[in-house]
């Protein structure tokens, strides 16, 4: 199962909400203002590195780049994505649950 | 993927799994009440529904909604009539609803009480999940 | 692949319907189906053809309606939520008594149940909203 998640995390809890909803195994896609939860040194990031240990985590590079976000500034263990890599993770998976 | 098979003896087999999830109060936006015209129109479908209440969305149930002064239409109702509409499998999760003090109780319609671990197990399973 | 894509955000405000134009760009790049394009809520307002961004910008509505021209797209505006919001097409600017239509090239208008078809009909439904 792909989970997308657009909302930033220290203005909305949708990021909560899927946390707590993700089951092992399935893929969290970080989309729109969602990817500042990919960034290092926020109060956040504790919450990111956890579900990293149970779940892969993607970021939408397009929207990284737009924010101004660098690689050098991503939580280590996340991966970069662009709209063909979001394709094909919607792609391989069962169904696709867009966390608003 | 999710390859279906054909059964004419059985319609039932062929039915998609769809699940509503509603995550939104009413009233302060329209997504609560378009995701129900949703609801009711997709159940002319005949395929395998399911609806889930979580975060706000559980206030939507809330008992005793009066919009006289609002001007705007009281949509609360029509949960109960979902039954009718053979939409009978409506879930609410456990944790939204502590963390809102609210209970089965204070809800308009029988729902089942679900676990966040047991939503997540449903939710794998469905074909379809939309988003309201 | 057959993908349904739902679009709950109308232009500009939210970037719902940009991130829904990109990954419907990259499907249909990548070879795949896109069984239909729902516009719901505020996303019927993308079907407008009387929008007028600064040039400099992108054109939402015409960006689609391109798109759709290109690759035969079915785009779908939900009759009820564009009558709420007041995109109308020829047959509902007659119907309702209206001195115009508003709805862009290569959009429809038509029943929820068209939502309900897409999600049945793709292999994968991808909701974009905020």
């Amino acid at each position: 199962m792909l989970h997308t998640v657009n909302k930033s995390p220290f203005e909305k809890t949708s990021l909560d909400t899927c946390l707590r909803l993700v089951r092992t195994g399935a893929v969290i896609l970080l989309i729109e203002d969602a990817v500042y939860a990919a960034t290092k040194n926020t109060v956040i990031e504790a919450k990111i590195k956890r579900a990293l240990t149970q779940n892969r985590i993607y970021v939408l590079g397009p929207d990284l780049d737009a924010r101004g976000l660098q690689d050098s500034e991503i939580i280590d263990g996340i991966e970069v994505v662009d709209y063909g890599g979001f394709v094909d993770l919607a792609g391989e998976h069962r169904n696709v649950q867009s966390w608003f | 993927m999710n390859e279906i098979v054909e059964d004419a003896e059985n319609p039932e087999a062929n039915a998609k799994k769809i699940m509503y999830i509603n995550r939104r109060a009413p009233y302060g936006t329209i997504y609560a009440l378009e995701a129900l015209e949703v609801v009711l129109i997709g159940a002319m479908f005949e395929q395998d529904v399911s609806v889930v209440f979580m975060d706000d969305g559980i206030f939507q149930l809330k008992k005793n909604q009066d919009t006289l002064a609002l001007d705007v239409k009281n949509f609360s109702p029509a949960f109960r009539a979902l039954e009718t509409y053979e939409v009978e499998k409506l879930y609410v999760e456990k944790e939204s609803m502590q963390a809102r003090g609210l209970s089965c109780e204070d809800l308009l319609v029988p729902v089942l009480e679900l676990s966040s671990i047991e939503i997540a197990e449903l939710m794998e399973q469905q074909d379809v999940l939309l988003n309201f | 692949m057959k993908f349904g894509i739902v679009v709950n955000e109308g232009p500009y405000t939210h970037q719902a319907s940009d991130t829904a134009y990109q990954f419907t760009r990259a499907a249909l790049e990548k070879g795949h189906e896109i069984v239909r394009v729902f516009f719901y809520h505020d996303g019927v307002n993308n079907g407008t053809r009387l929008t007028t961004p600064p040039q400099d910008d992108r054109h939402i509505s015409k960006r689609w309606s391109e798109l759709a021209q290109e690759h035969d797209l079915d785009l779908v505006l939900c009759i009820a939520a564009a009558q709420r919001r007041g995109i109308v097409d020829e047959d509902e600017a007659k119907r309702h008594g209206k001195d115009a239509n508003n709805i862009a090239p290569g959009f429809r208008i038509s029943g929820l149940g068209q939502l309900i078809e897409a999600s049945i009909d793709a292999d994968s439904l991808v909701s974009f909203g905020d």
